[in-house]
């Protein structure tokens, strides 16, 4: 048996675990692990600030689909982390977090960089673990990774007190069996329950109003193939949530494209007219249903997802599927194929085809150029670099008005190119993820769009990206606010601004940005935006941030006010004289 | 929160039997998640169950139906959790532990120690001014007792959390499909 210490076992169980990339930061706690990584084949990134780190690793997560990993010192460091294992947690991301912690004998003691960072994040993990004992170091490795990556993904966190690292321990590499035997408490329900597989295809083949209410589960599932089978086969209208951007391409004529409180007028109202929603890896989020008692009140529910946790909770199922989303889309197209075969066929959906063909042409996301003169509008600037992005350019975000704008006006043609914080809404999210996406997928062209709000919070990665020669591309969409909650000011508390105004002369993010070793672009003009666009994709070897000054006015609609129904939805002033047809 | 009422009083009584590895937080996991979803844990015992590197927790908690599957389900997503069930009052025996200090001067003791003989109690200790009483039971019993007790006044009172299992049929055999012992040699205690 080979003998090795803690932290050269914890770096061989990365190797064993394919690890390509850490994100991380050392400090004093996890010093021991970062002196076998120098001969290892892990390539690790040197981040700013441990919060990039755990974005980072979501962002190679969410282009890769294999878990991210982060690895950072105690105390601190560790408390740093808490806000991406929470995005990551809440938006299902695999990713595997090592901290360092005090020697054991510490523990407790209030040492210098200790925290409980088991406890402090026990709730926003899908499991962590202490590591008490340098043996058990390829197990619970193996552990994490195993939970992180199967039924529904999410993070965990590996906690290793200095002394542990330092130990000396029997190598030994655990089989699949045995990590499974580990974990009697852990048994993700795979496949779906035959009858109710039945049930949905009985009633999909039944429905008069259906809609595919598609989730970021069959992203996470892998399940974009199947689920084009099953629009194909059954001519059902999609609406993909922020989460699922991709799934399924947005140049498909059956794909409505988001719904929910930003979602645009036909996707949403299509969902709240609909008799049956066949929800795939969706979990009825606030942002999607508005309030839960009026959100598509004559629908049927069928509901599939990998967590029973899930059925029920906001909406309860009227067919419950609890399995792997692409397992269970593949049976359910299984068993439409054999109704049809035993001569079953759809109602005619052509009434319900038309009112949504009807609603799509009126009431199209849309905004209003601006005069001359003016400043640039948002939207358009995002068109000019959506129509000027190279084939498969992965597209990430921060959080706020700019997300929302990205989501409504770019055209999402392949899985995996949207990448964003969805369920915790992590302002600062879109330059760390991108860094993360680029590793991941180095082929392909990121752009992170961000907003001023967003970009003063994880600016700081950008000199990660320079040092470490990782080239992204950024659009700061500058508007000098918090624009969304500026949005709100006006339009629900009388346009009394309060603490929403950052700066229109500070920062100067030309300057700031080459001082980060960046490229840096100003744009104020429409006639400048493509120009700017095309230098920033010419420039590869370098990360480039084109500013682009924003009208601050512009506001993102349609909207469903907080607290109010779906039915409600605000359109676009343009088109308020009309809105009585969106019935 | 809900007050505290006489355990055994409420329609909204759930016993959750929660079979977990006994492991280091274990505790802590369980305990956060009915925090975390705003309910008040009305008692609670944990205990090594029948299996190596197994504890039992026996939660009281007083809920509504649906949100107790909720939450149920929330248990069981958790990696150290094995096996839940939820017992029914009628089919269950159940069983706390009460000690009490009560004031019981020279006219009063005579009472009290009558009681406490139709309670099948136990006088643990005799003190000038009162005396320390234990009573095992249902929790019902308990309450009835805490509540004729509570005439002489009670100085001081502790619980057990409630301890239950399902009741045997008659005539029926135990199964043998126990879990196996998992991890040997993590064995460590529940906190």
């Amino acid at each position: 048996m080979t003998r090795m210490t803690g932290a050269q076992a914890l770096i061989k169980a990365l190797e064993m675990e394919n690890v390509d990339t850490i994100f991380g930061l050392p400090g004093g706690a996890i010093l021991p692990a970062y002196d076998p990584l120098l001969e290892s084949s892990i390539r690790h990134v040197l981040v700013r600030h441990e919060q990039g780190a755990g974005h980072m690793a979501e962002g190679y997560a969410h282009v890769t689909g294999r878990a991210g990993v982060a690895m950072v010192t105690s105390g601190p460091a560790a408390t740093n982390m808490v806000t991406p294992l929470m995005d990551a947690y809440m938006d299902s991301v695999p990713m595997v977090c090592i901290t360092g912690q005090v020697a054991s004998h510490g523990i407790g003691m209030d040492a210098f960089q200790e925290c409980d960072t088991v406890g402090i994040t026990r709730s926003c993990t899908k499991h962590n673990e202490l590591v008490l004992d340098a043996d058990d170091i390829p197990m619970i490795i193996r552990q994490a990774f195993h939970i992180a990556t199967t039924g529904r993904p999410g993070p965990t966190l590996v906690d290793l007190p200095k002394d542990i690292l330092q130990n000396e321990m029997s190598w030994y590499w655990p089989s699949d069996d045995e990590v499974k035997a580990s974990l009697p408490g852990y048994r993700p329900n795979i496949k779906g329950h035959p009858r109710m597989i039945k049930e949905a295809a009985k009633l999909i083949m039944q429905a008069e109003r259906p809609i595919l209410y598609v989730g970021g589960g069959m992203l996470k599932a892998r399940a974009a193939e199947v689920l084009r089978e099953l629009v194909d086969l059954t001519g059902i209208h999609v609406v993909t949530t922020l989460m699922a951007r991709g799934v399924l391409p947005d140049s498909h004529p059956l794909n409505l494209g988001m719904p929910g409180m930003h979602g645009n007028a036909t996707a949403t109202t299509a969902m709240q007219k609909s008799d049956l929603l066949i929800n795939l890896g969706a979990r009825f989020d606030d942002r999607i249903t508005g309030t839960v008692d009026t959100f598509a009140p004559e629908a049927k529910i069928i509901h599939v997802d990998i967590d029973p946790a899930e059925q029920g909770k906001v909406r309860k199922p009227d067919v419950p599927i609890v399995g792997d989303c692409r397992l269970v889309t593949e049976e359910i197209v299984r068993a439409i194929r054999e109704l049809q075969q035993g001569g079953a066929e759809q109602p005619d959906l052509g009434p319900w085809k038309s009112r949504i063909s009807g609603w799509h042409e009126q009431f199209p996301t849309t905004y209003e150029q601006s005069a001359p003169g003016a400043a640039l509008k948002p939207q358009f600037c995002l068109e000019q670099l959506r129509d000027a992005a190279p084939e498969g350019t992965i597209l990430c975000s921060g959080v706020g008005q700019h997300q929302m704008w990205s989501s409504l006006h770019w055209q999402f043609e392949e899985p995996y190119t949207w990448v964003n914080s969805g369920g915790l809404g992590t302002m600062g999210f879109s330059i760390p993820a991108a860094i993360g996406a680029k590793m991941g997928r180095p082929d392909k062209t990121v752009w992170a769009v961000d907003g001023d709000g967003c970009f003063q919070m994880t600016a700081q990665e950008l000199v990660t990206a320079t040092v470490e020669r990782i080239p992204i591309k950024v659009a700061l969409l500058n508007n000098s606010y918090l624009g969304m909650v500026r949005q709100w000011q006006e339009m629900f508390y009388d346009e009394r601004y309060s603490e929403v105004y950052l700066s229109t002369e500070y920062p100067d993010y030309v300057k700031w940005a080459e001082a980060m070793g960046c490229v840096g672009i100003r744009v104020e003009s429409p006639e400048e935006v493509a120009p700017a666009i095309e230098k920033a994709n010419s420039i590869n070897d370098r990360t480039v941030v084109i500013e682009f000054r924003t009208d601050a006015n512009e506001k993102v609609f349609p909207m469903v006010p907080a607290g109010k129904s779906n039915d409600e939805l605000l359109v676009h002033p343009t088109q308020q004289s009309i809105r009585d047809r969106l019935a | 929160m809900t007050a505290i009422n006489p355990i055994g009083s409420s329609l909204n009584h759930h016993i959750l039997s929660v079979l977990v590895q006994n492991r280091p937080g274990v505790l802590a996991r369980v305990a956060s998640l009915f925090a975390r979803r705003g309910y008040n844990i009305f008692s609670l015992a944990v205990a090594p169950a029948e299996d190596e590197g197994m504890s039992r927790i026996t939660v009281v908690v007083d809920v509504d139906s649906a949100p107790l599957e909720q939450i149920v389900k929330q248990l069981f997503k958790l990696i150290d959790v094995i096996k839940i069930s939820e017992l029914d009052p009628r089919r269950s025996v159940e069983r706390e532990l009460l000690l009490a200090t009560v004031r019981a001067n020279a006219e009063q003791r005579s009472n009290i120690v009558e009681l406490a003989t139709i309670f099948e109690a136990k006088i643990l200790a005799v003190g000038v001014d009162a005396l320390t009483i234990s009573l095992e039971g249902h929790p019902d019993k308990l309450d009835d007792f805490e509540e004729l007790l509570g005439d002489s006044g009670i100085v001081e009172l502790q619980r057990t959390g409630r301890v239950a299992l399902p009741k045997l049929d008659r005539g029926a055999h135990v199964r043998a499909d126990t879990p196996n012992s998992p991890r040997g040699n993590m064995k460590g205690k529940v906190r």
